[in-house]
């Protein structure tokens, strides 16, 4: 099916209100949207320089967010540092499957998956490749989406920290990793939203286009 | 040919032509799948209604305890800002600021900015900074979680069942209720003001000129 795209058309949508609005002749300077006054680009600009610096950050931190303790716990008996897996573990064997699996997928697959993701939105775009993009639109859609999910566990952390307070005899306190965790999925969704999708749709820029 | 009667895909750069949808219907991308705008389910009286309703229950929300836990006669409840405290004085700054950002201001201002544009431009009013609230609205809408926090509530209590006796309090089932209310507020759609501030804003001028 052929599609027009507004690119060709001369059109340049308002990323922020949505007016079409029309494309200033080439080598004309930058325009802002006359309804809501923000400024018309045809892709987001440094859509792949910016996605990659959010993701390389996020991907960095991914490390002591896993490897430190989101989570101390200490009662009369035990002192205990729980990583975010190790809270998973808990949960599991506690007899929580269910809320096991939730908190697994939404702290530790939902990182990953977005990580993995983005990494082959980029890389694909970059090379204009045509290979499934439908369902690569769709990828991306699926990460936006998920994206607030993964921060599930930072306020599961804030509410045991303020309730589980029992001076000597139990107390939970946060731990570092949970700074490095937050910043994860700040770090992702930023890395998301920098991300032009309708960079996976491009041609290569021609020479002998006008 | 008019460039309102056309809608390009935020996703792909595709061209449509803009339809008239049935009530419910959604029209997608015929390229790439995305939505492209929906039949617009509520108007702006149902969403001025709905946004005083979220407002009275952020309120509840916010002033009464989540969750009471007891352990050993001595009882601990905790709100949203005692745990935002809790965790800001146990050493995670970042992230006490993060929840307070994601789960208070932002929701918050979510609910004020659209009751107060909802409200003037019902009067038949251009709202003052209008196009610096709708830029708000829009940048606001990912980062803020009051369901993710619901969420948060309900795995808390599970996992701290065990170790003591739980009470869920009024503040667990006002969260459930702004959940929803907010996630409605949410999916509004923003282009919708701005073609209610383009007709309001325009039948202003027609009055000044005809004064």
């Amino acid at each position: 099916m052929k599609v027009r795209t507004a690119t060709a058309m001369g059109l340049l949508p308002c990323e922020a209100c949505g007016l079409v609005c029309r494309a200033p002749p080439p080598g004309a300077p930058a325009l802002c949207c006359p309804r809501c006054e923000a400024p018309l680009h045809r892709r987001k600009p440094d859509s792949y320089r910016r996605s990659w610096a959010f993701l390389l950050a996020s991907m960095l931190l991914y490390i002591p967010a896993n490897a430190l303790p989101i989570m101390q716990t200490s009662t009369l008996v035990y002192d205990e540092n729980n990583t975010i897996l190790g809270g998973v573990r808990v949960l599991w064997v506690g007899g929580s499957w269910d809320l096991a699996i939730i908190v697994f997928v939404a702290s530790i697959c939902v990182p990953l998956l977005k990580m993995v993701a983005l990494t082959v939105l980029l890389l694909s775009a970059r090379r204009h490749s045509k290979w499934r993009q439908v369902e690569r639109a769709r990828l991306y859609r699926l990460v936006e989406f998920v994206g607030q999910w993964s921060m599930l566990d930072v306020f599961v952390v804030a509410l045991l920290v303020a309730l589980v307070n029992f001076q000597s005899v139990a107390e939970v306190r946060a731990g570092p990793g949970l700074i490095a965790f937050g910043a994860v999925v700040v770090l992702t969704m930023l890395a998301s939203m920098s991300f032009d999708p309708r960079l996976i749709w491009d041609e290569p820029e021609r020479q002998d286009s006008p | 040919m008019r460039a309102s009667s056309l809608v390009v895909c935020e996703h792909c750069d595709a061209v449509h032509e803009r339809r008239r949808l049935a009530p419910r219907e959604r029209a997608l991308c015929v390229r790439c799948g995305a939505e492209l705008y929906r039949a617009g389910g509520v108007d702006l009286y149902t969403m001025l209604a709905l946004t005083l309703a979220s407002l009275i229950v952020f309120v509840i929300a916010n002033v009464y305890p989540i969750i009471t836990l007891e352990l050993q006669g001595v009882a601990n409840r905790s709100t949203l800002w005692g745990a935002i405290h809790a965790t800001w004085e146990t050493g995670v700054g970042p992230v006490a600021v993060l929840a307070a950002l994601t789960v208070f201001f932002f929701p918050l201002a979510q609910i004020l900015m659209f009751g107060y544009v909802l409200f003037e431009l019902l009067r038949g009013r251009a709202p003052r900074g209008f196009v610096d609230i709708m830029h708000a609205l829009r940048l606001m809408r990912p980062w803020s979680m009051v369901e993710v926090f619901m969420l948060g509530t309900l795995v808390s209590v599970v996992k701290i069942a065990g170790l003591a006796q739980v009470t869920p309090e009024i503040g667990i089932f006002a969260f459930g209720v702004l959940t929803i209310l907010l996630t409605t507020i949410n999916s509004f759609d923003l282009r919708l003001l701005w073609d209610a501030h383009e007709r309001v804003a325009a039948d202003g001028a027609a009055a000044g000129l005809v004064a």
